[in-house]
């Protein structure tokens, strides 16, 4: 699926048990019909078991760090794999350069 | 382990050989050292020294407790005796490592500075790298009052000129097919982040260059952190301190976990680059897209240099400027619903 808005590839999510697809160029979020109401709901039964925590500026889930319009889709695992691999190639010379 | 320092490529045997004195002089202070031809042994300890680092822009030279920097041929003797001050100053005590004396503070126009030896951050495990330490450190160092450190004249930073710098390594460097995404995103950004047009005021003391090379622990072997390298230190928005770990973050190389740790100790300490809480990114959006930029043209340029392909992480980087250039471009046509 491409986004509407800048064309670049989406990708599928879970969120809170709702699927949401999220472009991984401005990281704009398409969602389906009834998954808000879904989404709604879910934030109401948080809001009654506990005060709800600070809501992160930018539209993202409270859980996620907040992050550039330009950032690399982060965590949900779609880059875990990614992120590991990095690592064990050039990831440690690039963090000890200038 | 060492690398013989009459084995060097690069720089000029004198350079070595003064590195070599100033060195052998900082780690035995008052032992009084005649001058020394590699490879004639330490008189004071009769062992030998390490070349740790031997770039056109410094070459540093390692003798027992004590290392000796030859800094880059450029660099502005005002504001690098200035920058030295600073880092001896008693406000820094504890954020930077502070220097020691030289015998020649100077060879073939070369500033030369010696300091302790401190044990670095291991480049084969950057799970067990310092963020939160280095937050603290930088937290520290953007408190410092630049009006206490007066009359030193600490020079303005140069976050947007080393970009610059970047961007003419990498079209020196000859046509790369990455370079078009990184010229797209750097075009992009405001004329004051491409260091056309004169930069915000920014008045806090900043690092100027953190990476994970720029910290040591002294006294070795498990001394507290501290900063090194004061070759960028000056004047300016602290915000760009943060920037190389922000670009690092939003390219995907560095987990959340590890950013929010950085960020969040940063924070605890005091810092002032960001608010105290809140999305941090409409302080850092601009500097840590400058910083990806100078990052990838870098890779770009050594890449080409060194006649080989872009490595893994090197490449995410340049994936990073083509999410950026989109969003110009989107920003600039106005969204198309």
């Amino acid at each position: 699926m491409q986004c509407p808005k800048c064309h670049a590839a989406m990708h599928t999510y879970n969120r809170n048990g709702v699927q949401i697809e999220q472009c991984s160029g401005c990281r704009g979020i398409f969602l389906d019909y009834g998954e808000l109401e879904s989404l709604t709901r879910l934030e109401a039964q948080w809001g009654q078991q506990a005060p709800p925590p600070p809501a992160a500026p930018g539209g993202y889930p409270p859980q996620a760090a907040p992050a550039p319009a330009w950032g690399a889709p982060h965590g949900g695992g779609h880059h875990g794999g990614h992120g590991g691999h990095h690592r064990q190639k050039g990831f440690g010379r690039m963090l000890f350069s200038s | 382990m060492t690398t013989s320092a009459t084995g060097t490529s690069g720089t000029g045997p004198s350079v070595v050989r003064a590195l070599t004195a100033a060195a052998r002089h900082a780690a035995h202070p008052g032992a009084g050292h005649p001058p020394v031809a590699p490879p004639v042994l330490c008189d004071a300890c009769g062992r030998d020294e390490t070349v740790l680092a031997d770039r056109p822009d410094a070459t540093v030279v390692r003798h027992e407790s004590a290392v000796a920097k030859a800094h880059a041929p450029a660099t502005d003797p005002a504001g690098h005796r200035a920058r030295l001050a600073v880092a001896a100053h008693p406000l820094l005590t504890g954020i930077l490592l502070p220097p020691l004396p030289v015998p020649t503070p100077q060879v073939s126009g070369r500033p030369v500075t010696a300091w302790p030896y401190g044990v670095p951050v291991d480049p084969d495990r950057p799970d067990e790298a310092p963020w939160e330490e280095a937050a603290t450190l930088l937290a520290r160092l953007h408190a410092v009052p630049p009006a206490a450190l007066a009359p030193l004249a600490v020079p303005p930073t140069r976050g947007p000129l080393k970009a610059a710098q970047a961007l003419s390594r990498m079209r020196a460097a000859g046509r790369h097919p990455a370079g078009a995404d990184v010229e797209r995103a750097w075009a992009g950004l405001p004329a004051w982040a491409r260091g056309e047009a004169p930069a915000p005021e920014g008045g806090s003391l900043c690092h100027g260059d953190l990476h994970l090379g720029q910290l040591v622990r002294h006294p070795v072997p498990d001394g507290p952190w501290l900063l090194i390298d004061v070759d960028d230190l000056g004047l300016g928005d602290a915000a760009w301190d943060l920037a190389r770990p922000a670009a690092w973050y939003a390219a995907g190389l560095l987990a959340p976990d590890e950013w929010q740790r950085f960020l969040g100790a940063y924070r605890s300490a005091g810092g002032s680059a960001v608010p105290p809480d809140g999305d941090p990114w409409p302080r850092l959006d601009i500097p840590a897209r400058v910083l990806t930029v100078q990052t990838a043209a870098l890779a770009v340029a050594k890449s080409a240099e060194q006649g080989r392909d872009l490595d893994e992480v090197e490449a995410t980087m340049i994936e990073s400027c083509a999410r950026i250039a989109t969003l110009i471009t989107e920003l600039a046509t106005g969204p198309s619903s």
